[in-house]
């Protein structure tokens, strides 16, 4: 398992899970047309859990964190988010999705707004922060992922990861409970993944809330406190990370794991 | 393995290219001689140009300036003894301020020309919004108001009355939204300012002018004409149909289901017919679906058709702006908790109407030129002028003189438009990277 091992050091001190529930999704389902994607989904996620999910591609992993802030819409059961239940009320969509930060695998960073008006433009027109409060906010997330120099570039003068940690710091600027990644590493070149890891891992320290489609088993082996493996819109596995990796129970999940890491 | 292994002690110093890519000569041999083939026709070329310029440019070259009529015209070029004629320019020097102004009275004429200036203070912030301050833009709401009135002339109370209907379709708007919902409030607020237009202001503004009688003399639509008669509508009809085209193109995107019927079947009516039935329908038909004693004036008619034939085509090309936007920019904007306002007026409109600029500019530069077609319902725009210019016994068979002159100002009004529309596109272009 060395090919798993990232080389940073994860300070766990701050890492602690609270009783408090945050995300708590009871038998959901979901159709896309005829198409049963997400089938009985029962998933609670407590304050300050590291969730890794992972699974091949078409299991639903992603459909299942956009149902998290409504970027899809489920059919039945239900999800309820720091308390709101996410139901057809545009109120409590919108109160949801101003505390819940999303990622995305193609950072969708706005491109006619510079970095600083990507990361003020939320906090401003969602939140009614005073302008001057919110460049103060934006640069000083945008120092923690280690860009206040790129500031007033545009994204397309960025590279990937650049990119990506703009679109981190875009989320962190409303100051959400919860960090939602939908494979953020997916489409960056090898070399800039690290950088885009090490900030996640540094969030994570700081005891954020996290649920990450992601297929960096390093990762999930640093970082998350729970890794789920999903497969035809199930939850076939979940389990802590040592146990997941070294000791898969379902037949699915030994498969899927000798693929990824087998060589 | 001796043979493979060289290093290279002295690094080269650059070398003057060859005279193939550099200078006249150079340029001159890649461009129009490289190849047999290609000097041919290039030599070819040339002659056609020759023959082309040689024979317009002595035409175009001809003294009738002082000219009273065409056959005074012919006399001067006949005796300069051109065997291809030549221009005659008598008909301009006599007919141009006709041209530029129809039959809006002389002593009058400080007013449209006033308009055209304040027009482009106005626009000024709006083209060019770095090089003006965005305080300016209060000039360009006022100018809304300020337009029609040093146009047409009046009381200045209609103007202020008309702008009124506004600020009450938004307290409207404001006050009644907690109360009966969005939707509602938006029907409130446009329903109230239209029953204010249509039965208030005559009365007030008549009252007001009683006790203060402050106004400028009023001109008639009849006589408006010649090319101001043509901007003026163009102008009216673009600043118009671009915001029309905007709420189109939303609307037919919109998941509310009878907004997006509306939107899709006004769309498809519109383009479905021809813009010159429309001016029939403005110029004939309108007149009967109103209550009888109405007066509904015809430029005003004519402008609604113009603004609303224009916008159907803006919707059209504004939705493919719209959709040539990836979807994540929806949902980045969705999950950081903009609403749908918000999200269309700062993410979605600002890179779909970036993208439409070249379709939008074509859609204006094509409405302008088919204002000339108000000459067919009798308006008296420069096309609609020739007509009577050339029914003069002076001027009788004269044609390439006149219509060329109405060109050449279509021509500059139309390639301004598109040489600021590659300008704007190659600053965003830069700006975004």
């Amino acid at each position: 398992m060395s090919t798993l091992e990232l080389d940073t050091q994860v300070d766990a001190s701050r890492m602690e899970i609270s009783d408090e529930v945050a995300i708590e999704i009871s038998d959901m389902n979901k159709w896309f047309g005829t198409f049963h994607v997400l089938r009985d989904i029962n998933l609670t996620v407590n304050r300050g859990e590291r969730i890794v999910i992972c699974g091949p591609s078409g299991s639903g992993k992603s459909t299942l964190i956009r149902c998290i802030n409504r970027l899809e819409e489920h059919q039945a059961g239900s999800i309820v988010v720091d308390g709101t239940e996410l139901n057809s009320d545009l109120k409590n969509v919108d109160k949801v999705r101003s505390e819940v930060g999303m990622v995305f695998q193609h950072f969708n960073l706005f491109p006619h707004l510079t970095v600083l008006e990507n990361c003020t433009l939320a906090p401003i027109w969602v939140r009614k922060v005073p302008r001057k409060e919110a460049v103060e906010r934006a640069m000083h997330f945008l120092e923690k992922v280690k860009i206040p120099d790129q500031a007033m570039k545009y994204p397309g003068q960025l590279s990937g990861g650049q990119q990506q940690r703009v679109a981190i710091a875009r989320s962190l600027c409303m100051m959400p409970r919860i960090m939602l990644f939908d494979e953020p590493t997916s489409a960056l070149d090898p070399e800039m993944i690290k950088e885009v890891l090490d900030t996640m891992i540094e969030l994570a320290e700081e005891g954020m809330t996290m649920l990450c489609v992601t297929h960096e088993m390093g990762f999930a082996q640093a970082v998350a406190n729970r890794v789920i493996f999903m497969a035809d819109g199930q939850i076939v596995e979940q389990n802590e990370p040592h146990e997941f990796f070294n000791n898969p129970k379902s037949e699915r999940t030994q498969q899927f794991l000798s693929q990824i890491i087998g060589h | 393995m001796a043979g493979l292994s060289y290093v290279r002690v002295e690094m080269l110093p650059e070398r003057e290219p060859p005279v193939s890519e550099v200078g006249l000569i150079g340029w001159l041999k890649s461009n129009l001689f490289s190849g047999w083939f290609n000097t041919i026709l290039t030599l070819i070329s040339l002659y056609f140009i020759y023959a082309l310029v040689s024979s317009i440019l002595p035409w175009l070259w001809s003294p009738t300036w002082a000219a009273q009529s065409l056959n005074e015209c012919r006399e001067i070029v006949s005796d300069l003894g051109k065997e291809h004629g030549g221009a005659c320019y008598g008909v301009i020097r006599e007919r141009w301020q006709q041209l530029l102004f129809g039959f809006y009275p002389d002593e009058l004429r400080w007013r449209p020309i006033l308009t055209l200036i304040l027009l482009f203070v106005a626009l000024a912030p709006v083209l060019f919004t770095e090089a003006f301050p965005a305080k300016m833009l209060w000039f360009t709401g006022a100018f809304l108001f300020l337009a029609p009135w040093l146009m047409w002339g009046g009381v200045i109370w209609t103007p202020l009355l008309v702008a009124a209907g506004l600020v009450i379709g938004f307290y409207a708007f404001k006050f009644s939204a907690g109360a009966i919902g969005n939707l509602a409030a938006i029907i409130l607020a446009i329903a109230l300012p239209i029953l204010w237009w249509m039965f208030a202001i005559g009365p007030i503004s008549q009252g007001l002018a009683s006790i203060i009688p402050f106004g400028i003399e009023v001109v008639e639509s009849r006589l408006f004409g010649g090319f101001m008669l043509s901007v003026w509508i163009g102008v009216v009809a673009i600043a118009i149909s671009l915001f029309l085209g905007v709420v189109l193109a939303l609307g037919r995107q919109s998941e509310l289901m009878i907004v997006k019927y509306l939107s899709v079947g006004f769309i498809e009516f519109i383009r479905g017919v021809p813009l010159i039935t429309l001016l029939f329908v403005a110029s004939t038909l309108l007149n009967i679906f109103m209550p009888p004693g109405t007066n509904f004036d015809i430029i005003l008619r004519v402008m609604i058709m113009a603004t609303l034939f224009a916008s159907a085509y803006i919707a059209e090309v504004i939705r493919g702006g719209l959709a040539a936007l990836p979807r994540g920019q929806y949902e980045a904007a969705d999950a950081l908790g903009l609403d749908y306002w918000k999200s269309q007026r700062l993410i979605i409109l600002p890179q779909a109407l970036k993208i439409s600029i070249p379709g939008i500019v074509s859609t204006f530069i094509g409405l302008f030129k088919d204002t000339t077609l108000v000459s067919i319902i009798g308006l008296l725009d420069p096309i609609g002028l020739t007509g009577s210019i050339r029914a003069d016994a002076n001027w009788n068979g004269i044609i390439w003189e006149l219509y060329g002159f109405i060109a050449i100002l279509f021509f500059i009004s139309c390639f301004s438009m598109s040489r600021y529309s590659m300008w704007l596109e190659r600053k965003l272009r830069k700006g975004h990277q």
